[in-house]
């Protein structure tokens, strides 16, 4: 049968705002529902129950089930860049103007023509893909699996950037309260009357769980007047914090939960400057879990025709949502939970054609109800097939006489048992045990600092759930430091939860579904078991059990039983599959929070930032930070024009560089001498204070590990400077020679990057430039301040700085520092002091081309495979001494002397461009790679000599001066011939940087 | 995962830096068989079940290098000590790691 057109909501009752219709719209057509609604509980109110085409057979789908667990009730939400696939329609809180649309079929929902997979389906079975698609093997990539992903898929992405923004914060608590069912309110309630910190967090956007769905009296208020009663006393507490829509997905070490908030997914759009969803780390010393338990679908033929539901779903969908999910309704369960299903429905009205038990006895309780509503009890049958395609329209139920009895129907209403929720307990590798008495796993070893209470303990009854929550409320209150207060227990009648259990229907006829979203049934399982997929971990891959986006909630206790069945082994000796975080889906947008785009790493910027971009500089990252990598001036074609006269500015007059991210260090004690002869492989004892060095250290390995200048201030102060890549490297690498191999070594040392800003001034013009800065009293003569001199003195009338002269491009040069925050005014002091002489800045390009010019070697050549040797710098390693890396640098392999060592290049045709990456192969020898010799590692046009010139590794280089040898670069497609030359291009003597 | 840094305190997982085993030794590098001392020291772990010390950097914090006794199984934490302590300690007592 068909229902007729119109609604099926309760003319009162249900906890939705009435007084507040909301218009949405599902695959184009208009609907209305009202505020409270989720878009599941507006669907089944205006009649629409084909809500979905399953995954693979393409078969009409419905709702099975109210909440998170749901398999079938997924759909599109949204439209454009906020279009969400596979979001389950429970979950989906109605607002003004919802858009849904159904997935996986085509051409429409109500004639799709796939579902022709339906009637394929004997070949369709479990492991058909890894049979049939085995040959050709090349075919697979290209042909089947489009074909495959094509017919068999889920929603689609929406392809674009997605336009909300996440959040990720951390939050602390002594009591983390999971769940607000009767067991959570109550833990909350008497830890927070302890005294402790408590956050509570629900997945739903009321508090209640079941309390909201059933109709139970408690202190003399109906269930969700009682939910709502503690709602308010909690709000009322001054350390609650109650986290609504929030689902705790994780349970990680040191008593760490994650959980997502999903802030906006209730509206329309976020607010302005709310994000769509925030992530939680929640850091509990104890924590409660009171989450709820799941029903358990019943297997039988055709199990998953719409209107087949899970029997507290459709409580939830009368009692919350005040919709019928159908008129005339057969009630199937295995347990008391019949109860309240048959009399609550009958009181709204619902017809009921039959409750069916498979329990020879069904309890005297229920009886005597169904009795009084006029229902007719069937015990000891079981319905073998449901009737009916894109809609239940009856049920054929085999009675204990072995008739065959057919009775229409348009609602299901099944139950095979309430599986409590042990997935937050098993994600730190506790295994869930087998209860037999109420026929489901429980929690069996639990996270540290953890308690279960109520339904996912395995404690079913409301009674249960609401001592236990109580207690446990308090032992966690006090476990945290806190004295119990005692509280009067509201009072509850009691009820049973006896069961029997009914994995499968025997005599089923048509497809029993166990794993409805990935349409696994019983005869997927049997093939499974025949086929030797017997370990929960082989029957859950093969067969897709449990792997779709709802990670088979309703589905894998079923499933493992009939395994169990199969393989005549107890259920508890099947095992489970692990469950991993998360419980349920997180957007990947939330854990990347605001960390996205140009917020994906933190922005470092040197002092002279924003006097560079009034200059109009060219940024570029390097690690964290942002610095200036050209100057343009207008006019200019293209960076290498610009770069060219930063070049020859510097070289013929001055130029000035922002130099402050180099890593700057500290150190200073009795033996910070002693410390850095041991760091680094040269001396340092005998360096004279006021006197800088170029210091070279390595790995324990005995491969480079960095480079830089080293400044003695002091008989036991150093400074020292770092490679901007690696400062924190270095530093974290200083603190371990020190604290853990050499702790009775008197030194100290501190990160000073920040504190200075430091520039590079070059140029013959430069004294010229300093003299206008240098405060007069200090002499920077050449004879009084030499070259690798440093000091301290003062600039422009008494600010505090350093000053140092070092080379990096070969020019005279110094490098002056002052406290960072002077380095924006010195920048502009210095441009200013040297307007006459044309001071130019100059950016990261500059730098380099002027250092290969001078063959310096950077991080294209200290690229964590390279020795001291290997850099040309092998005469600098003290052979007086110890130091880090001194012992495995003397490995046979790495003193070879075949090892390629860095030399000079430039290309025989002179006008040619050279490039790095390119490999030295002798000429007249294939270009492969056992003839490989070695490969450029840094290029510049030089803009002193003319031409390109290049860097790079090459075998014995230092002996073939003047060879002419073959660059191959096959990545480019280019090869040309280069001549090795000395790697110093620029003033070879070294006269200009003394001069 | 969260380690209680000796003067910062409980902090997350994400502020600290690991580095390995706490329990090899540097050798000396004037042994006579230096080298192969210093390939087993820079290259050769154990692999161990159950507790272990091992060596973190806390990064984000206090700069000090810890050594935490941790069960690699569960990741229970059963100390943590500042590293230039323990070494000292056991340069003062002779103790073997």
């Amino acid at each position: 049968m068909t229902l007729p057109p119109g609604s099926s909501r309760m003319s009162k009752g249900g906890q939705i705002d009435r007084s507040t219709p909301v218009d949405f719209s599902f695959d184009g057509r208009s609907y209305q529902g009202f505020a409270g609604d989720t878009l599941a509980s507006a669907l089944l109110a205006n009649n629409v129950r084909l809500i979905g085409r399953s995954f693979k057979y393409h078969r009409p789908r419905g709702l099975i089930a109210a909440g998170s667990e749901e398999p079938n009730g997924i759909v599109e939400l949204r439209s454009d860049a906020r279009r969400e696939p596979n979001t389950r329609a429970t979950m989906i809180e109605l607002y003004q103007g919802l858009e849904a649309e159904s997935q996986n079929r085509w051409p429409s929902l109500d004639f799709d023509l796939l579902s022709i997979n339906s009637f394929l389906s004997p070949f369709l079975t479990a492991g058909f893909y890894y049979k049939t698609f085995m040959w050709p093997a090349a075919l697979w990539e290209k042909l089947y699996e489009p074909i495959i992903r094509r017919a068999a898929g889920l929603g689609k992405a929406s392809g674009l950037d997605d336009p909300d923004h996440y959040e990720k914060s951390t939050l602390f608590c002594d009591v983390l309260v999971i769940g607000s069912g009767p067991a959570g309110l109550m833990a909350a309630r008497a830890a927070a009357r302890s005294g402790a910190r408590v956050v509570l967090a629900e997945e739903d956007s009321a508090l209640g769980g079941r309390l909201l769905g059933d109709q139970r009296i408690i202190d003399g208020l109906s269930s969700a007047e009682w939910a709502a009663k503690m709602a308010a006393e909690l709000e009322a507490e001054p350390d609650v914090r109650i986290l609504r829509r929030t689902a705790v997905f994780g349970v990680y070490d040191g008593g760490t939960y994650g959980a997502l908030e999903r802030v906006s997914d209730h509206l329309a759009e976020p607010h302005h400057h709310a994000p769509r969803q925030r992530l939680w780390r929640i850091v509990a010393k104890r924590a409660v879990l009171a989450a709820v338990a799941i029903e358990r679908p019943l297997v039988f033929g055709n199990n998953d025709r719409p209107g087949i539901m899970l029997a507290g779903a459709v409580r939830t969908y009368l009692h919350r949502f005040g919709v019928a999910s159908g008129s005339n309704a057969i009630v199937f369960v295995n347990n008391d939970d019949a109860a309240s299903t048959v009399s609550e429905l009958a009181a709204a009205g619902v017809s009921v054609a039959a409750l069916v038990d498979p329990r020879p006895v069904v309890s005297p309780v229920v009886e005597a109800l169904a009795k009084k509503a006029g229902i007719r009890v069937i015990s000891g049958g079981s319905v073998e097939r449901a009737l009916g395609s894109k809609s239940v329209s009856g049920a054929e139920i085999r009675l204990q006489d072995g008739n065959l009895l057919t009775l229409p129907c348009d609602l299901i209403a099944m139950s095979g048992g309430w599986n409590p929720s042990v997935h937050l307990t098993t994600h730190l590798n506790g295994r869930p045990v087998w209860n037999s008495s109420i026929a489901a796993f429980v929690p069996g070893a639990v996270p540290p600092g953890m308690a279960v209470a109520g339904s996912a303990s395995g404690a079913l009854s409301l009674a249960d759930a609401i001592t236990m929550g109580d207690s446990l409320g308090q032992d966690a209150a006090i476990a945290a430091g806190f004295k119990a207060k005692k509280s009067a227990l509201p009072s509850v009648e009691p009820e049973s939860t006896a069961i029997q259990p009914l994995w499968r229907v025997v005599n089923a006829r048509g497809k029993s579904f166990v794993d409805f979203q990935n349409d696994v049934s019983v005869l997927d399982i049997e093939l499974a078991e025949r086929e030797g997929f017997r370990s929960v971990e082989h029957l859950k891959r093969y067969t897709t059990l449990g792997m779709a986006t709802d990670q088979g909630k309703t589905a894998n206790v079923n499933g493992l039983a009939l395994m169990a069945e199969f393989a005549a082994k107890a259920i508890e000796n099947v095992g489970t599959t692990v469950m991993r975080p998360p419980f349920s889906p997180v957007a990947i947008g939330a854990f990347g929070g605001h960390h996205r785009e140009k917020n994906f790493k933190p922005t470092r910027l040197p002092p002279s930032h924003e006097w560079a971009v009034e200059q109009g500089a060219v940024f570029v990252e390097a690690g964290y930070w942002l610095r200036a990598q050209y100057y343009p001036k207008p006019g200019e074609k293209d960076w290498l024009e610009t770069v060219t006269r930063e070049v020859k500015a510097a070289r013929s007059s001055v130029g000035v560089c922002d130099v402050s991210t180099l890593g700057k260090i500290d150190i200073q004690g009795a033996d910070a001498a002693e410390f850095l002869e041991r760091v680094y492989i040269n001396g340092w004892k005998n360096l004279a204070i006021g006197r800088a060095r170029y210091g070279l250290m390595l790995r324990e390995d005995g491969i480079v590990m960095d480079d830089g200048t080293t400044t003695r201030l002091g008989e036991d102060h150093f400074f020292m400077t770092t490679t901007t890549a690696n400062a924190a490297k270095v530093m974290q690498h200083l603190e371990f020679c020190h604290q853990w191999l050499w702790p009775d070594l008197d030194v100290q040392m501190i990160s000073a990057t920040e504190q200075w800003a430091q520039f590079s001034l070059a140029g013959p013009h430069v004294r010229d430039v300093l003299l206008k800065l240098v405060d007069p009293e200090h002499d920077i003569s050449n004879a009084a301040f030499p070259y690798m001199a440093a000091g301290e003195i003062t600039v422009c009338g008494g600010t505090r700085a350093r000053l140092y002269r070092l080379s990096f491009s070969g020019e005279l040069a110094f490098e002056i520092g002052v406290p960072s925050r002077h380095g924006d005014a010195l920048i502009r002091k210095i441009m200013e002091a040297g307007a006459e002489y044309g001071i130019t800045p100059y950016g990261t390009e500059a730098l380099g081309v002027m250092r290969i010019e001078k063959g310096h070697v950077a991080g294209a050549e200290l690229n964590g495979i390279s020795t001291a040797g290997d850099l040309g710098l092998g005469r600098m390693m003290s052979i007086k001494k110890d130091y880090i890396g001194r012992v495995l640098a003397g490995r046979p392999a790495l003193v070879d002397p075949n090892r390629p060592v860095v030399v000079g290049f430039r290309p025989v045709d002179r006008k040619r461009r050279i490039r790095a990456g390119a490999h030295f192969i002798r000429q007249g020898l294939e270009a492969a790679a056992q003839n490989d010799e070695g490969y450029m590692t840094s290029v510049a046009f030089s803009p002193s000599i003319g031409h390109w010139i290049g860097l790079g590794f090459l075998a014995r280089g230092p002996e073939r001066m003047g060879e002419i040898i073959r660059a191959c670069d096959p990545i480019r497609g280019e090869e040309y011939l280069v001549e090795v030359v000395s790697p110093i291009f620029y003033d070879p003597e070294g006269e200009k940087l003394r001069g | 995962m969260r380690i209680t840094c000796p003067h910062c305190g409980n902090r997350s997982l994400d502020e600290f830096i690991y580095l390995g085993d706490a329990t090899v030794q540097r050798p000396d590098p004037a042994r006579p068989d230096a080298l192969a001392a210093f390939v087993d020291y820079v290259y050769q772990r154990e692999n161990p079940v159950g507790r272990h010390r091992e060596l973190w950097y806390h990064n984000a914090g206090c700069h000090a290098w810890l050594v935490v006794t941790r069960d690699v199984r569960t990741h229970e934490i059963f100390g943590v000590e500042p590293a230039k302590e323990v070494s000292l300690s056991e340069k003062t007592t002779g103790a073997a790691r």
